[in-house]
């Protein structure tokens, strides 16, 4: 194995050093700990040892030639070395600093052939290597006066951004983009509520991973088979948000089945009326089942409360979060003070945040304070599913889709009525199966009680 | 700008021609005005600003001094508070240290020290600036020196329209106005000027190219050259604010501000010396006001601190900033 010695540095404040004297002629062997350079600076004068027994190979800086220190000057070719470093599996060079400022350690008596490669491979750790790191990692984490007020605003975990600025900096502009990308604010409070912001345990997603594999890459919008889909930041957001809520709370899970046959009535029933009413907007079951949550929400305040590390902290408002699925990401526009509002204002402010979303244009405002989720799971055909909790909150329930079933009534006779499950997943934390299954069933009742006869 | 309107006629002029019909026109419509300066009356001034004015109004309106800076902005004092509208002339900015005191000690205190009584209402015109060959004795930049003293008022127009609305509101002004010409602009620049006479408000700067990746502030000839570097940056996609102060004291802070909110990244290019120059002041103020916009330290782009500009073209190249110098200091606030 080739060793490199690089120029060492003598004492703190010395930057340089001048090759005074090579002590050895390439070809020579080299003892361990034998010196083989002379190196002047302006502070000392000092012969350099050999970290490694070998033969010199090369040398690589002139004599009265002035360096860097850390700068390449030399390069041992250790003996015997060359099995050890495939059975390491290390690079073939190994760089080497400060050989003149290890502490030299008592001769063994070992001979340049019973020199044992172990040793010498702890004598050639891969300091610079390491420094490279540690310089890389202290830049990305330069966040400016501005990064840290946008941060704290929109909640977000600058850890977790992919920095477009110098040294992958993370920008002011990054935040914002972030911020804007939905999940960020919207699922992202987990972050910011209850802890010491920045600093919870949650696994940051670091944006230098391992490289991805070799085959190219492709779009979400259009996968190939064989790539790999760089993460924009809305992925890698989501990504570690997912990561985050299920890492941090502990789920638990519990559905029902809902009979909506009424409440599907009354919504077609009033559906032109509305649609005429309101210029065009489509009425859906969607504002009728946040209707049902936002009551029984009144009912289990444990539900609409958040885990922090100071206790259960219960929430004030009561802010519902939809969920949306885009093609290539997800958003969760929230509904403000949503138990203030008759089915009807909850239909025209679910149906605005939902256009919003299509068309991208949700603020930063649309996306923060949500106090629990609703997921509208059944457009597809779902009739069952485990999501996972919007962080910082303590549960969220999906409607699932509605199923015309026969069903035995409560005098024993069959009816085909319809029926949808609503799930839910719920923090375990903040709420127990006890609390959970109470409001789930509170729940049940509201919905199965709507009907035809109620006012928008 | 609040001068052009779609029926307005305009001139082409460059800024020598715009100083002169501004004094011209001040000379004509207002009998107080009166010019005094070395070789303002039979020679015209160096840069023939006011060439033939003597034939015109006379010698009694058109005084040529002696070698005497301070007598000049002393006479021009007194004129002030007794009636007069002087409007002194320093042929190069160079040489007004010998008027310091006047300008400092008296005309800037006038109106405090007499509780109101009396006011300064004096114009010093002076060219100043480098980037011509003028070597020591005519390239300095002045106007850190007056900068810091309450009471006077320092602008520093780089566009014809601007100088004469400019020097329209300095003469207007009742209190002393140190009016700023750089040199190598004088006839280098041309713009449309208005017709008739119009002034500029004092304290407001003028947001020449909006932009979002950052903000540069400055004044003078490197306005120019900032916004020649803001087009070069545009082609790379970097989308640059170029802010012309204009007026120097009083600083247009709302300006500044509003674009760093924006860009969060805060450039300021001047020609004078980095250290206790304009820049220094603005990064203060913004430091102080809009800590947490700033996404990057406020950068100075200015003159190195040498005593002066030398002669030598390496050295006034040294000295001077340039187009592509400014274009590199804002790629590199760009990209951090």
């Amino acid at each position: 194995m080739a060793t490199t010695i690089t120029m060492p540095q003598l004492g703190e404040t010395v930057t340089e050093g001048t090759v005074a004297q090579w002590l050895k002629k390439p070809g020579d062997s080299i003892e361990k700990y034998e010196a083989f350079v002379e190196v002047s600076t302006d502070k000392v004068n000092a012969e350099v040892p050999a970290p490694v027994t070998g033969t010199l190979r090369e040398v690589l800086v002139k004599e009265g030639e002035t360096v860097a220190t850390g700068t390449p000057i030399a390069i041992i070719d250790e003996v015997g070395a060359a099995t050890q470093s495939n059975a390491h599996g290390t690079e073939p060079t190994q760089q080497v600093a400060d050989a003149a400022a290890a502490p030299p350690k008592p001769s063994n008596g070992s001979t340049a052939h019973a020199a044992p490669a172990p040793q010498a491979t702890h004598a050639a750790p891969a300091r610079p290597a390491e420094l490279d790191i540690a310089g890389l990692e202290a830049a990305l984490r330069v966040a400016s006066p501005a990064v840290r007020k946008l941060a704290r605003e929109h909640r977000i975990d600058i850890r977790a951004l992919q920095g477009s600025g110098a040294n992958g900096r993370v920008t002011a502009q990054d935040v914002l983009t972030a911020a804007q990308m939905g999940p960020a604010a919207a699922v992202g409070q987990a972050i910011a509520v209850g802890t010491n912001f920045g600093a919870t345990g949650a696994p940051a997603m670091p944006p230098t991973q391992a490289k991805p594999p070799a085959g190219g890459t492709s779009t979400y919008g259009e996968p190939l088979p064989g790539t790999t889909i760089p993460l924009n930041q809305a992925r890698r957001i989501i990504a570690q948000r997912m990561v985050e809520s299920k890492h941090t709370a502990p789920h638990a899970w519990s559905m029902v089945e809902v009979d909506v046959t009424n409440l599907w009535k009354w919504r077609q029933r009033e559906k032109d009326k509305f649609d005429h009413e309101t210029g065009g907007l489509k009425l859906t079951m969607l504002p009728f089942f946040i209707r049902a949550v936002v009551e029984s929400l009144g009912v289990f305040p444990l539900m609409n409360a958040r885990f922090t590390d100071e206790g259960i902290y219960v929430n004030k408002d009561v802010n519902v979060g939809i969920a949306i699925g885009l093609a290539t990401n997800l958003v969760v526009p929230v509904v403000k003070h949503a138990d203030q509002l008759s089915i009807k204002g909850l239909a025209v402010a679910s149906a605005q945040l939902i256009d919003k979303a299509r068309r991208n244009k949700l603020g930063v405002d649309d996306l923060a304070g949500g106090t629990f989720t609703v997921n509208n799971n059944g457009s597809n055909g779902s009739i069952a599913s485990a999501p996972i909790i919007n962080g910082g909150q303590a549960g969220i329930v999906t409607m699932e889709a509605m199923v015309k079933r026969p069903v035995v009534t409560a005098d024993d006779a069959i009816a085909i009525r319809s029926i949808m499950n609503v799930c839910l997943s719920l923090d375990h934390r903040v709420v127990d199966g006890y609390v959970a299954s109470g409001f789930l069933a509170d729940l049940k009742r509201r919905l199965e009680a709507m009907g035809p006869t109620g006012i928008l | 700008m609040a001068v052009s309107s779609p029926t307005q006629t305009t001139q082409l002029m460059n800024n020598v021609d715009a100083v002169r019909a501004t004094l011209y026109d001040a000379m004509k419509n207002d009998p107080r005005t009166v010019i005094l300066g070395e070789d303002v009356g039979a020679r015209g001034n160096v840069f023939l600003i006011t060439k033939d004015f003597s034939k015109e109004f006379g010698p009694q309106r058109v005084i040529d001094t002696p070698i005497a800076e301070a007598s000049i902005v002393g006479i021009a004092i007194g004129m002030a508070m007794e009636g007069l509208r002087p409007i002194a002339e320093i042929q190069f900015a160079d040489f007004i240290y010998p008027a310091f005191n006047q300008i400092v000690g008296e005309a800037a205190k006038t109106r405090y020290r007499s509780n109101g009584e009396y006011t300064c209402p004096l114009v010093i015109r002076t060219p100043y600036g480098g980037g011509v060959r003028g070597a020591l004795s005519h390239s300095v930049s002045i106007e850190a020196l007056f900068y810091h003293v309450p009471g006077l008022k320092i602008l520093a127009p780089a566009f014809p329209a601007d100088v004469k609305g400019l020097l329209n509101a300095a003469i207007d002004d009742p209190d002393p106005v140190l009016f700023l010409e750089h040199k190598k602009t004088y006839r280098l620049i041309k713009g449309e000027v208005p017709d008739g006479h119009y002034t500029i408000p004092i304290g407001k700067a003028n947001v020449l190219k909006e932009g979002t990746a950052l903000s540069v502030v400055s004044y003078g000839l490197y306005v120019h050259w900032a916004l020649e570097a803001a087009q070069q940056l545009a082609d790379e996609g970097i989308s640059v604010e170029v802010i012309d102060l204009r007026s120097i004291r009083p600083m247009d802070k709302t300006a500044i501000l509003q674009s760093v909110e924006k860009t969060r990244k805060l450039l300021i290019v001047h020609e004078d010396n980095k250290f206790g120059g304009i820049g220094a002041e603005i990064s203060a103020m913004v430091a102080e006001e809009a800590l947490f916009s700033l996404d990057a330290p406020i950068r100075r782009h200015c003159a190195p601190d040498v005593p002066a500009m030398g002669y030598a073209e390496p050295l006034e190249h040294e000295y001077m900033s340039s187009p592509a110098k400014i274009a590199d200091a804002m790629r590199e606030l760009a990209r951090f």
